[in-house]
């Protein structure tokens, strides 16, 4: 079995790429793009803490399972906005959206 | 982990790495965002592997399901639906240098702060071989002592996601 160290090491890879993505990106779906890949980790860090240290205890595998529900809403309502945003100002780069800026 | 012991394990570890890392690099850098919709789909597949490398069959299963099945179809409609952006030359912002040092730090804190210290500490014979399985963790969903009502909240939720995402993205008809 490959130890937990790789499992979390890989994870926090997968987390900077995102955190990357979503600091670095113009267009606002990439940055969502980003959001999921963060996510992913957290779900990969969370099932390895539960695989290492409590298997008999389903407290892990069920957060996992809470932040697909939170994915799948935030990627919806989020993409619902981008949609909604580029109906009316014909871009979806971030620093075009700028209504509500002083 | 020594080369010596090589194990196909190990080799689906290092497949599945180099899915995610690899997806999540092209995910960054590309320069067409249908491309970017098709790494992260590759991406969430090495994800989901990772899952069922650590025995969480059910969770691998709904990876596939929700992340590559339905995120992944999502993120392809949002990027034709808005196609004015799918093919620029300017992919970062002007900030992105400062985006690459901070995400390299945080990796590098990880790693002193969360890795160093866990490395060599569990050798893979103190993994405990029995394990819960699907049914309890569906037991655990559903049991007033466990998490019934944070379950019935998230299915609330994915209601109010789906109704707010429709009244969002519907075009006004005036």
């Amino acid at each position: 079995m490959v130890p937990m160290w790789m499992f979390l090491a890989v994870a926090a890879g997968l987390f900077c790429i995102g955190a990357y993505v979503v600091l670095a990106r113009r267009n606002a779906i990439a940055i969502l793009m980003g959001v999921e890949l963060m996510l992913s980790a957290a779900i990969v860090n969370l099932v390895t803490f539960w695989r290492f240290e409590t298997p008999l205890v389903m407290n892990g595998q069920v957060f996992a399972a809470f932040i697909f529900v939170i994915a799948a809403a935030e990627a919806a309502v989020g993409l619902a906005i981008i949609i909604s945003v580029y109906r009316t100002r014909r871009s979806v780069a971030v620093e075009d959206v700028d209504l509500l800026k002083w | 982990m020594v080369f010596g012991s090589f194990t196909p394990e190990a080799f689906a570890f290092g497949f599945f790495t180099i899915l995610t890392l690899g997806g999540a690099y092209g995910v960054a850098m590309n320069t067409n965002l249908v491309r970017g919709a098709v790494w992260l789909i590759v991406s969430l597949f090495g994800v989901a592997g990772f899952l069922a490398l650590l025995s969480a069959g059910f969770l691998a299963a709904v990876q596939v399901l929700v992340y590559i099945g339905a995120i992944g179809i999502l993120f392809t409609f949002a990027v034709m639906l808005t196609r004015s952006m799918t093919n620029v030359n300017q992919r970062f912002n002007q900030q992105w240098w400062i985006s690459l040092l901070v995400s390299a730090l945080l990796f590098i804190l990880l790693i002193v702060g969360v890795i160093i210290p866990v490395w060599g500490n569990q050798s893979p014979a103190d993994m405990s071989p029995t394990i819960a399985n699907t049914t309890d963790l569906g037991v655990a969903l559903v049991t007033g002592g466990g998490f019934v009502l944070p379950f019935e909240v998230a299915s609330l939720l994915l209601t109010a996601a789906i109704i707010g995402a429709i009244l969002i993205a519907r075009e006004d008809e005036e």
